[in-house]
């Protein structure tokens, strides 16, 4: 497989001597691929940290269910600010980001296909992310009580869905349409392969939720009769911020990883055939976010009934992961050679992989309706364990094709110390909640749930584990910035050529 | 062994993209198909979800449509037959720009284009005639609601045959690619409005 390496400067608007208004002028009209991803990538690090800033508030006010230290009001919008950013604030946004930035260089195309689209999806997404989130501050939002802030959140939800689609349809048209001469598609590599096919699911998904949202909006503008205005808007749009159809916003991810494996081994994937298969396995679940119905899985009855349920179950659930599974195998399978040299990047990659395979693990289990965790903190610790490992996947992208991006390096030591204390906060963040769940603990309530265990001790250890992401977050952001300063120039990619570790 | 570092070459040759537009447009007729049909499926959901009662031939059927709204037939089966007409036009511009034939390709993306107009006249004259009122019940609010989606996606098409038709005035007749991705936008409208036709005003 070959791959072309193009200048990072390529495409690049000329901004020297252009004054600070002049740089500001040249980003904000960009029609750069690498700036329009980095500023998707900047604004989904903003949201990420105002995310990891809402759960380890959640977090600290579950540590004692008795007594509330905040308003119970700001609860509601609390919760809802945290599933919405968590899907079209952080994970959605930052995979389109780093597709829009990576993958034209990788299919060798001298820029993204219509790049002022893409621009056009960014500023849609960004303008209604900030929308979404100032209504959430004003009351509004799934079970705001302020109808005309319910309405903004809406509005802003619309936009956003329209800005991720807008950027998608640039990546999906790129990586079809603007392959070096002579390269087929089975050739590409597997991060512009898995972003093309996040992309497609994003453009066949997120229309049926725009659809729904525009049912939503006018009914809740005018007669809130038909679809349960304000307490009806997750009932309706929730399963766009939630499991299966988080795995379609994190596909790209799984293609970081198996672009990686063979960077360490310092050969080729000799099975790239089922790495494609594998990533467009994880895109059967669109099938079941459509249906706009939890397929789970209930064992009684007659041998048919058993049946009835296994295979939509088996189908919606169990295939994403068959998929992550075998990209995760080929990988390893890749790494089975003499010529191996670690490098910093592939350890949040490979960590942060394992943390989308135990939400997709856990997301299986809490639909099997025996085991009871429908309606727990069970759920919201798959979301966790998806959004932070999918940002730990970003940070080992960005390290990676640092290069390439902005022709800096970042220090190999930080990369992979990010990524060690990613990991671990990950973990402390959503394990608990995954105990609790098991505990019964309640979904989207910070008061008045009492079980057998130590329930104070989860939801510290949870918090804690938010605090540490929070850090980590912070450090990264401060690196990168550092990096993209004054960090070690270098031409072509070090992490690839051999000179780094 | 091949290593990864070999792997990496310099850049080629800028190369022209293949047919960018219609994969995009594709791309987008796929996303509007998904948006109208998705929408169709919670119109069946809260029609089938509606009570049972007698109808006029005696057979139950679900009592959704409200008893005083009346579908004006007529505007409506000439609206569905409008929009195919519109998507034939979309055709002749593409049979001819492939004759490079400027002439017919400007006149065919214009009609195209009133075309559009007079759909979005006739949806104005089925509201007019239907006198349903938003806020008076669901079906009023799931009635607007999908039948607006598709009067702005109708205004987007209407756009897309104006720019299209200024573009071969301008001379650029040999551009096929916008008239064909036009031609399957306009196909993509008159399928998706044919379905809603059916769900909304046929079976009702």
């Amino acid at each position: 497989m070959t791959t072309v390496n193009l200048p990072s400067t390529l495409g690049a608007e000329a901004t020297a001597d252009s004054g600070f208004l002049g740089s500001v002028a040249a980003w904000l009209t960009t029609t750069d691929h690498k700036r329009i991803g980095r500023l998707f990538i900047g604004t989904a690090a903003l949201w990420l940290l105002t995310y990891v800033g809402v759960a380890t508030l959640l977090g600290f006010e579950r540590i004692d269910s008795k007594s509330l230290t905040f308003n119970e009001g700001m609860m509601t919008q609390l919760f809802a600010a945290s599933k919405t950013l968590a899907s079209f604030g952080v994970t959605a946004p930052l995979m389109i980001g780093l597709s829009l930035a990576l993958a034209p260089t990788l299919v060798g195309a001298r820029s993204v296909m219509f790049a002022r689209n893409a621009m056009l999806g960014f500023y849609l997404w960004a303008i209604g992310s900030a929308v979404v989130v100032a209504s959430l501050v004003g009351n509004g939002g799934p079970g705001g009580g302020n109808a005309q802030m319910v309405d903004l959140y809406l509005l802003g939800l619309a936009l956003v869905i329209l800005g991720l689609i807008a950027a998608a349809v640039s990546v999906v048209a790129t990586v079809l349409s603007a392959r070096t001469a002579g390269t087929d598609l089975a050739d590409v590599p597997s991060f512009a392969w898995s972003s093309m096919v996040g992309s497609i699911s994003l453009v066949l998904t997120l229309p049926v939720a725009l659809g729904t949202l525009i049912y939503v909006v006018v009914d809740h503008h005018y007669t809130r009769v038909a679809f349960g205005a304000n307490m009806g808007i997750m009932k309706w749009l929730g399963w766009s911020m939630s499991q299966p159809q988080t795995f379609l916003y994190v596909i790209p991810a799984i293609g970081v990883l198996a672009e990686l494996a063979p960077a360490v081994a310092r050969r080729t994937q000799p099975l790239r055939g089922g790495v494609f298969i594998g990533v467009g396995l994880i895109s059967v679940a669109l099938l079941g976010s459509v249906t706009q119905t939890v397929h789970g899985l209930a064992w009684t009855g007659t041998f048919i009934d058993k049946a009835k349920s296994f295979v939509p179950y088996a189908l919606f659930n169990l295939l994403p992961i068959l998929g992550v599974g075998v990209v995760l195998a080929l990988a390893l399978f890749t790494l089975k050679s003499d010529s191996i040299k670690m490098i910093a990047p592939f350890i949040p990659a490979f960590l942060g992989g394992g943390m989308i395979l135990t939400a997709m693990l856990g997301n299986a289990l809490q639909l099997i309706s025996s085991a009871n965790l429908s309606g727990t903190v069970f759920e919201e610790g798959a979301l966790v364990y998806i959004t932070y490992g999918t940002v730990l996947v970003a940070w080992s992208a960005i390290a990676f094709w640092g290069p390439t991006l902005w022709g800096r390096m970042l220090p190999a030591a930080v990369v992979a110390g990010i990524g060690a204390l990613g990991f671990v906060a990950t973990v402390l963040a959503a394990l608990p909640m995954y105990i609790a769940g098991f505990a019964d603990q309640q979904a989207d309530s910070v008061k008045d749930f009492d079980y057998s265990g130590p329930a104070g001790l989860w939801n510290a250890v949870s918090t804690v584990g938010h605090a540490l992401f929070a850090l980590c977050v912070v450090v990264a952001i401060a690196a990168a910035g550092k990096s993209l300063a004054t960090g070690q120039r270098v031409a072509g990619n070090p992490w690839i050529d051999g000179g780094a570790q | 062994m091949t290593t990864a570092g070999d792997r990496v070459l310099p850049a080629g040759p800028t190369t022209a993209a293949r047919h960018p537009l219609f994969i995009a447009t594709g791309a987008v007729v796929g996303a509007g198909t998904m948006l109208m049909f998705g929408m169709l499926a919670v119109w069946f959901k809260f029609r089938d979800a509606s009570p049972l009662r007698v109808g006029r031939n005696n057979k139950m059927i679900h009592d959704w449509l409200p008893a005083d709204l009346k579908i004006p037939e007529v505007a409506t089966n000439t609206l569905a037959i409008t929009m195919v007409i519109a998507a034939i036009m979309g055709q002749w511009a593409v049979y001819s720009a492939t004759r490079k034939d400027a002439q017919h390709t400007t006149l065919a993306l214009f009609i195209t284009g009133v075309i559009g107009v007079a759909a979005v006249n006739a949806q104005v004259a089925i509201y007019k005639q239907m006198g349903a009122v938003l806020a008076d019940g669901s079906y009023q609010t799931m009635f607007y609601a999908i039948t607006g989606t598709m009067l702005v996606l109708i205004c987007t098409g209407i756009a897309f045959s104006l720019v299209a038709a200024f573009r071969v005035l301008g001379g650029r007749v040999a551009d096929r690619a916008v008239v064909t991705a036009h031609a399957m936008y306009w196909y993509f409208l008159s399928t998706a409005f044919i379905a809603l036709w059916f769900v909304v005003y046929v079976q009702k």
